[in-house]
């Protein structure tokens, strides 16, 4: 076993201290010394991208991160996403458009999706197709995200949205 | 999945790099964007005692025009390059073989000099290098030596790089007017390395080609350069029986591995398919 | 206020049947809360991994465990020597054989478990586990089942050694597990030799796995001093599991807590019991700690619970016009080293004798082997109900042989055999009685959707081109389904019959909670149960609480698979509604006065027949039912419902799709998939939209990428992410669905189940379209998956 050494960065805003060997993955940091869950792990081969999180500005797949890499980064996951009770634009979206069922690859597909609106505020559904191909879904099929991460995009350009389920669609009184 | 232990180093220059290199010896691995290096370690088939990590490392990042070639920084990841308008606009091709490596968060990681120094047949870049006629700068305690994308692939894993050294940038000459080029890859889906594929570079004159070079990926120890193939347009209207004449002759040096992408023979015949698809590309391409 | 608009805000608050409600569940997943069990941490928890076998068959000489134990941070390290004292070294399976927990003196699969490590934390735990040395002599490996049965072949289950019955009746090989067969031969036969024509097709339906996102895994945790074990598990039945584990471990139920947090996502892959439940279970109470087990990528994909394997002959007999006369099927069935298959007890291949399908064919005729070979264990229903994939499959290829054999269009060869409308209740030959359905329709409206004609025309203008670079192909299915596990007469697991339950308590607030013994993967069950609540009983969805998932509170229930939980647990939620409801009538009758039957129940009251204005809110019976009830009638307002249904609901569904394969890579594009399924009563279109897209995606995964197959020393091939074809957004194609609604006239709400037509349903399909690419060059059929290697291959054997 290697020597431990402590690596510090700021996570969700918060700037936090943790010991680690150097071997440590990332994911495995925050999820078992931070208390950060929502990045899950599927498959630690770098294939599912459900260990997804924002670091320095990118996307990464926190099973083949580091954590000492990590030293002086800025972290964002999804646990950092709601702000004061507010729902981010994409976590609306995701429900909105049911663009989650088991909910495991959801929060890789947020905070993939988040990055993707920062460099492309307005995608195509094929480029949305394209720059998510990271992270797999074995429930939905995708349209539906596809749906989601444009009602977001939509919403965060300021143009009002919609969910494409409206509520009594095929109920009549 | 978890890798054996070692010890982690961050240097902040070269020198430091080099430093670390000559401590360390056979038991350093340099680390780059991980996404090679990493996941062999995960599965214990790698197990450094040190790894130098080369993400603080100035030098080694930045794409610029200097004389007619474009120096790329070895730490210069896909993304950046599929996101560089100076690339986009001086090495089309350069953005076109980055967008069918692996996937989005792999290409922020990825860095183009780990992908040519990994040595794997698999990889995309080394093709497309030797397509280019690239030069790779690798420097060491005793100084820095350049070696051409066509001699710099020994074997599988198995590169010109010496024990000591690091792959600091690469050049690669800015085609000429008149020339088009094109990356065509089979893949399974994305994310995963190629069936076969091949990249190309031709310079068309008046309607024919005055020069062309091939490579292939996947179909063999390392990269592949095709010289016949390319030899065999030269002098010629790119015209579907000179496409494929090229292909017949790439696949006639094709020495590929089966595995569940396909047997020898359709890894053979992919990769004269690909040579075609990305000729006809090419030519489309030409301005 | 005009009655429609007030009507239409009520039904709006209710969230009844039939609203694209949206999801409960989700605001816990995207703000990163779900609770799946590697989520769960607990104080002195302890992490475990497994050693596993590099070989297929092998004889243990010796396990040296002695350099792990000595490893820093190693709690312990079990092997099947620490297990047979508690005689757990061996455990039953739910197909009536025995599987090695740990592997007791030979292993019969690569990556058979073999020592189970428990260390501090999964880093330790890797190291320890490469310190752990096994002495094998290699055995020859037999992968095939059909040389598994050659006199010489090896014995893969010494220990069954002259036992010349099993579970399912005789072993006819030491490598034969049963045979089992259905249907009237002799008529069928018979049929046979009178028909006109006749067609005969060999098949192989690939080893697949069902490959959740979430592994599966484990947390259990003893309490010596209380006695109880609480395991927190990845299981679609976790009641199931308890009374696995109270028969292996002999403490009592009531002893036992079995909770399946939220589940990331299931596919059948986690009906079953695994050798490392077993193991962390045993771990704990060993170790008087917390011991987690959670398996790697490649630990699922080559250990837990394959799919599929069935090598599948079919035969039609038809007169000229293409009315099938009788069909007969023979299937060599590839279960892997033990016999695990997730089946009924009494059908050791599932529900497969649907596979006469949506066709009123007179004469069936099914006969099922089951063989050992040196692969894992498995079997299991991957997103579908038992075997039903591989019937539908079946038949759905054998109308197509036929079809073309007859050169009649695949649609009219349909058409000319679907069972009609006034024929349901329809009893096939197999036994089954399908409850409702209505094919013409639904066939007709996809082909209009389409302009099938069209499409056909393309076809054909492109078949005469030589210079066209793609073959088009264009399939149709129009399969019927068979869910809901199901009549306990029929089905039962380990002896229990298959039925399912739901408890619900109206608070005094009028707000509720229900418990279930189904747990959701993502289905939704959280958000549709309460509509289906609401509606019945009157009580805004809203307002009701749904909870699955631990045994310790939900009333004993079956699990969630085969789509299930809509026909039998669902059904349980409305007649325990309706218990509800009739209650509050009573209570509503004595508040205001008037006999039970002058009221009518009114969306969410009961209003006084011909005088509206006397009213009772189910809001208002709620809290009487805690102070004001009828003299003689019990306090509170709570129901219990156990469903044992009458009968297997029968969904259905017409599927057409369109390829464009590249005759020289071999790579496929699908351009359209127009997919129409009809479920019956549908409670939440969304939600139904959602497990269609689904299921579509993951048979467009099977039919166009997965397999794990092996090579001949019996390595598994394929274990990885890099290779297990999971489709990302780039090769998913974009998909169209409709609807049309026959209800189930035997459920109480005429709900049928989806979440596996579209599975069962495609796979069929794109099977249809890829041969019909071919079929003008002779093609009936080849082996799916279609990937560019294979279809290639086939283009090349064409001289393409
Ligand atoms: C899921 C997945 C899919 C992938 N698909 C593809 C694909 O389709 N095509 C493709 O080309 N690649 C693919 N890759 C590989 C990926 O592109 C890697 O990132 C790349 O091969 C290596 O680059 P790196 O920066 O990550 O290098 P690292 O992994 O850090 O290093 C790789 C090797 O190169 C050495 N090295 C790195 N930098 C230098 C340097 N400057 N000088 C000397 N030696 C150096 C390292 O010591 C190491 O031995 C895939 C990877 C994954 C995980
Ligand atoms: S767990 Fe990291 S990509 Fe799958
Ligand atoms: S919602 Fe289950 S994996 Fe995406």
């Amino acid at each position: 076993m290697s020597k431990k050494t402590i690596v510090s960065f700021k996570l969700n805003g918060t700037a936090t201290d943790v010991m680690v060997e150097p071997r440590e993955l990332l994911i495995h940091t925050l999820r078992e010394k931070l208390s950060i869950t929502g990045p899950h792990i599927g498959c630690e081969t770098s294939h599912c991208g459900t260990c997804t999180v924002d670091l320095d500005g990118i996307s990464v797949k926190s099973c083949t991160v580091l954590t000492v890499q990590c030293e002086g980064a800025e972290m964002l996951t999804i646990e950092g996403f709601a702000k004061g009770g507010v729902l981010h634009p994409l976590q609306e979206a995701f429900t909105q458009e049911h663009g989650l069922q088991c909910g495991y690859c959801t929060p890789g597909m947020i905070t993939r999706a988040y990055r993707l609106l920062q460099e492309n505020p307005s995608p195509t559904e094929e480029e949305i197709r394209f720059w998510m191909a990271g992270n797999l879904c074995r429930c939905t099929g995708y349209q539906n995200i596809v749906k989601a991460i444009q009602y977001a995009a939509a919403k965060m350009r300021g143009e009002s949205v919609t969910s494409s389920h409206p509520l009594m669609a095929e109920i009549s009184a | 999945m978890i890798p054996r232990s070692f010890e982690y180093h961050a240097p902040t220059a070269l020198p430091e790099v080099i430093a670390l290199l000559g401590q360390y010896g056979d038991e350093a691995k340099l680390l780059a964007g991980g996404h090679s290096l990493l996941p062999m370690m995960k599965l214990r088939f790698a197990g450094p005692g040190h790894l130098i990590d080369l993400r603080k490392v100035a030098e080694l990042k930045g794409i610029s025009v200097v004389g007619s070639e474009l120096h790329i920084g070895a730490m210069t990841t896909e993304n950046e390059l599929i996101f560089s308008k100076l690339v986009a606009e001086k090495l089309p091709l350069l953005v076109e073989v980055a967008r069918q490596i692996a996937d989005p968060q792999v290409r922020y990681k990825g860095t183009i000099g780990g992908d040519i120094s990994h040595g794997d047949p698999g990889n995309d870049h080394p093709a497309v290098m030797m397509a280019m006629d690239a030069t790779f700068v690798l420097v060491s305690a005793t100084g820095e030596r350049l070696v051409k994308a066509t001699e710099f692939f020994h074997g599988m894993y198995d590169t010109a790089l010496t024990p000591g050294e690091v792959m600091t940038q690469i050049r690669i000459p800015v085609p000429p007017a008149g020339t088009g080029s094109s990356y065509a890859k089979l893949k399974r889906k994305t994310g995963d390395y190629a069936t076969a594929a091949a990249a190309v570079v031709v310079q068309v004159q008046n309607g024919v080609c005055s020069a062309a070079r091939i490579a292939l990926t996947n179909v063999g120890p390392t990269a592949l350069f095709a010289t016949d193939a390319a030899a065999s347009l030269v002098g010629k209207p790119i015209d579907d029986a000179a496409i494929v004449q090229a292909a017949k002759l790439a696949m006639a040096i094709c020495e590929p591995v089966a595995d569940l992408r396909g047997d020898e023979a359709y890894k053979t015949a992919m990769a004269g398919q690909m040579v075609e698809r990305a000729l006809r590309s090419a030519v489309s391409h030409v301005k | 206020m005009d009655q429609n608009v007030e009507n239409h805000g009520r039904l709006e608050k209710l969230e009844g049947i039939g609203c694209s409600r949206k999801r409960r569940e989700d605001p816990r997943f995207i703000q990163g809360k779900g609770n799946y069990v590697d989520d769960i941490k607990l104080p002195g928890m302890l992490f475990a991994v497994m050693v596993r076998s590099p070989y297929a068959h092998a004889k243990i000489k010796s396990i040296d465990t002695s350099k792990a134990k000595a490893y820093p941070g190693v709690h312990a390290v079990l092997t099947a020597d620490d297990l047979k004292p508690l005689k757990l070294h061996w455990m039953p399976t739910l197909a009536g054989d025995v599987q090695a927990v740990l592997a007791d003196g030979y292993v019969s699969f690569q990556n058979q478990e073999v020592a189970f490590v428990v260390a501090d934390d999964r880093y330790v735990a890797a190291d320890a586990a490469e310190l752990v040395e096994v002495d094998y002599e290699e055995l020859p490996a037999v992968v095939d089942p059909f040389k598994a049965l050659l006199p010489d072949a090896p014995v893969i289950r010494p220990d069954l050694d002259g036992k010349s019955v099993g579970a399912h009746g005789a072993r006819k090989h030491h490598n034969h597990i049963f045979n089992w067969q259905i249907g009237d031969k002799d008529k069928t036969d018979r049929a046979f030799t009178d028909a006109e024509v006749t067609v005969k097709q060999d098949m192989h339906y690939p080893r697949v796995h069902p490959c959740p996102l979430e592994t599966c895994g484990s947390l259990a945790s003893y309490d010596a001093i209380r006695g109880d074990l609480t395991v927190w598990i990845t299981s679609q039945a976790p009641h199931v599991v308890r009374t696995v584990v109270g028969l292996l471990s002999s403490i009592p139920e009531s002893k036992i807590r079995i909770i399946s947090p939220d589940i990331g996502g299931g596919f059948g892959n986690k009906v079953g019991v695994y050798p490392g439940y077993v193991c962390s279970i045993v771990a704990s109470i060993v170790l008087g700690r917390p011991v987690k087990w959670i398996e790697s990528r490649s630990e699922n994909l080559t250990t837990t619970a394959f799919a599929r394997d069935y090598w599948m002959t079919g035969e039609l007999a038809a007169d000229r016009n293409g009315k099938i006369k009788a069909l007969r099927v023979n299937v060599t069935a590839d279960h892997g080293a033990f016999d695990a298959c997730a089946d009924p007890t009494k059908w050791p291949a599932g529900m497969f004798h649907v596979c006469t399908g949506s066709y009123d064919i007179p004469n069936a005729h099914v006969s099922v082997d089951g063989v050992y070979t040196n692969k894992f264990p498995g079997g299991v229903a991957y997103r579908c109900s038992f075997r039903v994939t591989e019937a539908v499959y079946l038949v759905e290829r054998m109308i197509d042989v036929l079809a073309q054999k007859l050169n009649i269009d695949k649609a009219e060869i349909r058409k000319r055999n679907f069972i009609k409308y006034e024929q349901f209740p329809y009893l096939t030959p197999l036994g089954l009685e399908f409850d409702s359905g209505n094919y013409l329709p639904a066939l007709e409206k996809v082909l209009e959707a389409v302009d099938y004609t069209a499409l056909r025309a393309e076809q054909a203008q492109k078949r005469a081109d030589p210079n066209c670079p793609t073959l088009m192909g264009i399939g149709i299915t129009t399969f019927t389904e068979i869910v809901g596990a199901g009549p306990s007469k029929s089905c039962d697991i380990l002896g229990i019959g298959m039925f399912d339950s739901c408890e619900i308590r109206v608070h005094p607030d009028g707000s509720a909670i229900a418990r279930m013994g189904t747990i959701s993967q993502g289905q939704g069950h959280q958000t549709t149960y309460a509509q289906i609540i609401a509606s019945e009983s009157g009580i805004a969805a809203s307002q009701i609480a749904v909870e699955e998932g631990d045994t310790s509170t939900a009333p004993y229930g079956l699990g969630t698979y085969g789509s299930r939980s809509t026909p039998v647990a669902g059904a349980a939620v409305a007649r325990a509604s309706r218990k509800i409801r009739e209650k509050a009538r009573k209570i509503a009758a004595h508040l205001l006065e008037v006999a039970p039957d002058d009221l009518e129940f009114d969306l969410d009251q009961f209003k006084v027949k011909g005088d509206p204005s006397k009213a009772k809110t189910m809001k208002e019976i709620a809290w009487a039912a805690y102070n004001n009830v009828p003299e003689g009638m019990e306090m509170g307002l709570e129901a219990v419902d156990y469903y044992d249904p009458p009968n297997f609901t029968f969904p259905f569904g017409a599927y057409l799709c369109v390829v464009d394969v590249n005759k020289k890579t071999g790579e496929t594009k699908v351009r359209r998939f127009y997919a129409l399924d009809d479920c019956g009563t549908r409670i939440n279109p969304m939600i139904i939209e959602g497990q269609i897209h689904g299921g579509l995606t993951e048979g467009f995964a099977v039919a166009m990428g997965q397999e794990l197959p092996y090579d001949e020393q019996g390595n598994v091939l394929g274990g990885t992410l890099m290779d297990y074809f999971l489709p990302t957004s780039v090769e998913t194609p974009h998909w169209e669905t409709d609807f049309t609604v026959t209800p189930s006239p035997h459920h109480p709400i005429g709900a049928k189940g989806v979440a596996e037509s579209p599975h069962v349903g495609s796979i069929p399909c794109f099977s249809s379209a890829m041969v019909d690419a071919f079929a003008h060059l002779g093609t009936t059929h080849f082996n799916m998956p279609y990937n560019s290697y294979r279809v290639w291959q086939h283009a090349q054997s064409l001289g393409l």
